[in-house]
């Protein structure tokens, strides 16, 4: 009996002191990683600027700048926004093959956080507590994010250009390091709620949107614009749950003839084929981070054969009306569409050319420009107030409202049809804020042309 | 031995603090922070272990008694501006409550029925969050502020912080329950595990044996929920899904059933083989469709092999090989019985 518990006392102590050789071994193995440096390193030296390159900042050394950031590489939002990263990744590459940031090589470290808010906790701490990152890049998803943001403020780490249109990003005086990027949900919202207002006048409109705020803000920007009397049901899903059958039963029942869907891809595809099962065609108007035709058109025919049917992809996402703030996948003539598919095909061939592709690059782009910005040895305050001071339009169709009291992105876009699985625009490019009272108006400036190095001038 | 055990005990305790507390100093900012999460893991754990291992029942939802320790700390620290400690006790006497609920009705299962209901409890009960949005926040949950206590001096590292209390909390819920294992609760738990109609004999209270394990298992589970909620500065729904609720289970059955050192052991295995892998994974730069999907695999491969080499988990696998090594002269006292027996820590 004696011997027994003298033997607990050393399996106790033998299991601390291997508990700590376990942490400590660990701790060393934090080695550099390879996403994103698969490109030749700076070679030119760019600007006229000759000061020697330093560690000016955490993340950064003469050589290299690491970034991270948050994906959902599996889970419930990984079809289709899977594919960003890599493709941010893939710029990165061109870039760091054609001179880099000032001679510095992007380094990109993405972690999988399955779009579980509690998981992207501790991915990020890791990424700024152990691996020291300049700053944290287009870090994806609302839920997701907003387990962070407040932390990622605190430690003051540069929060740019999250991946998620919600207007939460936009708050400058609380949260100083955070920048949006993409279209936010209001300023959406009231421009699809707009062309529903005037283009579907007497109809009885549907939505159906995710109990989150991506879906609330949208839901906000619809009701600014159109007249409640129209709205006939409003139904909301939570990603964690795949059946839909009882929102769109709703939204049949209440004879909705338009539905307006802020949902992420994978809902977009079961808000479709549910309709198709209860014998419901409404019209679908399809908020943009839903409506990839590409990745939409996948899912449809993947989740249709798992309930052992066949269907034509393309031709159920046929007449989707949606809005888009990148120029047209198919629009050959744009020179960011020319840019983005050369890097595509030297860097990322293996996914296809979609819309998250284009998104993952044109963001990257924008970082770059943000960081030739912020100058040749800069610290992390030195991004925050590059990005304040405002960026020059770039790949999106519309400007952007950075400076010191508004860090939303891009502030409009167009409306567009889904025609054999393309985008057709229909209508000028829209602009407008987030205010329930701020008008819509056409924009009258054009987008300038991608630079022909494919790198944005310093 | 009554007298023995419980210096003993906290001499254990005395020196495992004392190694957190060197190894928190020492590393990194992340290492505390992931110190802290093996101890919210290692709390949940030895409470499950406890009920599956000792009292013979199964739980496929606790956590579900996470999430309401997670939101009862959460919604203290967020109306009432309480201290943590305050937060962390209403919490445990919230979830004891809970867990009594619920117990009353597991005494009445077994088997699959008790592994089906709990279940249902796991999945549903996160759910209420998005049914109520404005109380617990929908989807995105509550944020939590934890910070470090003044007398620290400001630049006080948090994650060190995080460590530290998690692990004091940690360390006093084993202490307690390895004294609670060895009392006359205990032996009536083993006594019901075994066979109830002869502990019923011996007038044992089977049903009340019964929901007790239940508390104090859900009480560690709650216990658990707000050291989480603290070191993720986080409550959502998204953190108490079903997952967890089977890695918890993972972390028992890998450790060893039954062992509070296995439940350390399971608890260092499911928090940071992921990490590891992930950062195995992206520093042999494969492309982000394997690397991602390495972390669950490595898991699923090293639950394979513990329970092939191990089949009494990591902590049974050490004693056998303490066993073997102390040689023939002690063999009398190497677990050689029904696989039952064998898995009875303290059975001395």
């Amino acid at each position: 009996m004696n011997r027994r518990h003298r033997f607990r006392l050393s399996a106790v102590v033998a299991v601390s002191t291997a508990a700590a050789f376990t942490l400590a071994a660990c701790s060393s193995s934090s080695s550099p990683s390879a996403t994103g440096t698969t490109g030749a390193t700076g070679t030119a030296s760019a600007g006229s600027s000759t000061a020697p390159l330093t560690a000016s900042a955490p993340g950064i050394t003469a050589t290299t700048i690491t970034i991270g950031s948050h994906q959902p590489l599996t889970g419930p939002a990984a079809p289709g926004y899977s594919e960003i990263a890599p493709a941010s990744a893939a710029y990165f590459a061109y870039v760091n093959a054609h001179g880099g940031v000032y001679g510095r090589d992007i380094d990109y470290k993405y972690l999988d956080d399955a779009y579980n808010p509690t998981q992207t906790a501790t991915v990020v701490r890791q990424l700024v507590l152990q691996d020291n990152v300049y700053a944290i890049f287009d870090g994806l998803g609302t839920p997701t994010h907003l387990a962070v943001e407040s932390f990622l403020n605190a430690q003051k780490v540069p929060d740019v250009f999250v991946a998620s249109g919600c207007d939460c990003w936009d708050q400058p005086t609380t949260d100083p390091e955070t920048f949006g990027w993409q279209l936010d949900y209001i300023r959406e919202g009231k421009i699809l709620g707009q062309y529903i207002a005037q283009h579907f006048k007497g109809k009885k409109v549907g939505y159906f949107y995710q109990d989150d705020e991506f879906g609330m803000d949208g839901v906000k920007g619809l009701d600014y614009e159109i007249p409640s009397s129209m709205v006939v049901s409003r139904q909301s899903y939570v990603d964690t749950n795949v059946n839909v059958a009882p929102q769109v039963a709703a939204l049949r029942a209440s004879g909705a003839q338009v539905v307006v869907s802020f949902s992420i891809p994978a809902f977009t595809a079961l808000l479709k084929l549910t309709s198709l099962k209860l014998g419901f065609s409404p019209t679908l108007v399809v908020s943009n981070v839903g409506s990839d035709p590409i990745t939409l058109s996948g899912l449809l025919e993947s989740f249709a054969k798992q309930g052992g049917a066949t269907v034509n992809g393309n031709s159920l996402t046929d007449g989707m009306i949606t809005d888009s703030y990148a120029p047209s996948l198919g629009d050959a003539s744009n020179s960011w569409i020319a840019l983005f598919k050369k890097v595509h095909a030297q860097y990322d061939a293996k996914a296809p050319f979609d819309g998250n592709v284009l998104y993952g690059m044109g963001v990257a782009y924008t970082f770059v420009q943000a960081m030739l910005k912020a100058g040749r040895n800069p610290t992390r305050a030195d991004l925050v107030n590059a990005i304040n001071g405002g960026l020059q339009q770039g790949p999106l169709v519309a400007p952007y409202a950075y400076s010191m009291t508004d860090h939303d992105g891009v502030t409009g876009a167009y409306i567009g049809v889904i025609n054999n699985g393309a985008l057709t625009p229909e209508g000028p490019v829209l602009t407008t804020d987030t205010s329930a009272t701020g008008a819509i108006t056409s924009y009258t400036g054009t987008q300038p042309t991608a630079p022909a190095s494919g790198i944005p001038a310093p | 031995m009554i007298v023995s055990t419980l210096p003993r005990r906290l001499a254990v305790v005395i020196v495992v603090a004392v190694i957190v507390a060197f190894l928190s100093i020492k590393l990194n900012a992340f290492r505390d922070y992931q110190i802290a999460e093996v101890a919210y893991e290692v709390t949940a754990v030895a409470g499950l272990t406890v009920l599956t291992g000792l009292s013979g029942q199964i739980s496929l939802g606790h956590g579900a008694f996470m999430a309401i320790g997670g939101y009862t700390t959460a919604l203290i620290l967020l109306h009432l501006n309480w201290p943590f400690i305050a937060a962390l006790l209403i919490a445990a006497v919230v979830t004891a409550a809970a867990g009594a609920v619920v117990g009353v009705a597991a005494a009445r299962l077994r088997g699959p029925y008790l592994a089906g209901a709990t279940l249902m409890l796991g999945v549903a009960l996160p759910a209420v969050a998005y049914a109520y949005p404005a109380t617990f926040g929908g989807d995105q949950g509550l944020n939590v502020v934890f910070t470090t206590p003044a007398f620290l001096g400001a630049n006080f590292p948090l994650t060190r912080w995080q460590a530290w209390v998690g692990a004091a909390v940690a360390l006093v819920t084993l202490l307690l329950l390895a004294n609670l294992c060895y009392s006359r609760i205990g032996r009536n738990w083993r006594a019901v595990r075994d066979d109830d109609v002869a502990a019923a004999l011996d007038g044992i209270n089977v049903a009340l044996a019964r929901i007790r394990a239940f508390v104090v298992s859900a009480t560690c589970a709650g216990v658990a929920g707000s050291l989480l909620a603290v070191i993720t500065a986080l409550v959502a729904p998204g953190a108490y899904t079903l997952t967890l609720s089977i890695a918890l289970l993972t972390a028992a059955v890998i450790g060893g059933l039954g062992s509070l050192p296995g439940a350390l052991w399971g608890s260092l295995l499911i928090i940071l083989v992921p990490t590891y892998a992930s950062d195995v994974a992206t520093s042999h730069g494969l492309s982000s469709s394997v690397g991602s999907n390495i972390p669950v695999a490595a898991y699923g491969v090293i639950l394979i092999l513990v329970m092939l080499a191990f089949p009494q988990g990591i902590q049974g696998g050490l004693r056998r090989l303490v066993a073997l090594f102390a040689g023939p002269m002690n063999r009398e006292n190497e677990p050689v019985a029904t696989p039952e027996h064998s898995e009875k820590e303290g059975s001395s």
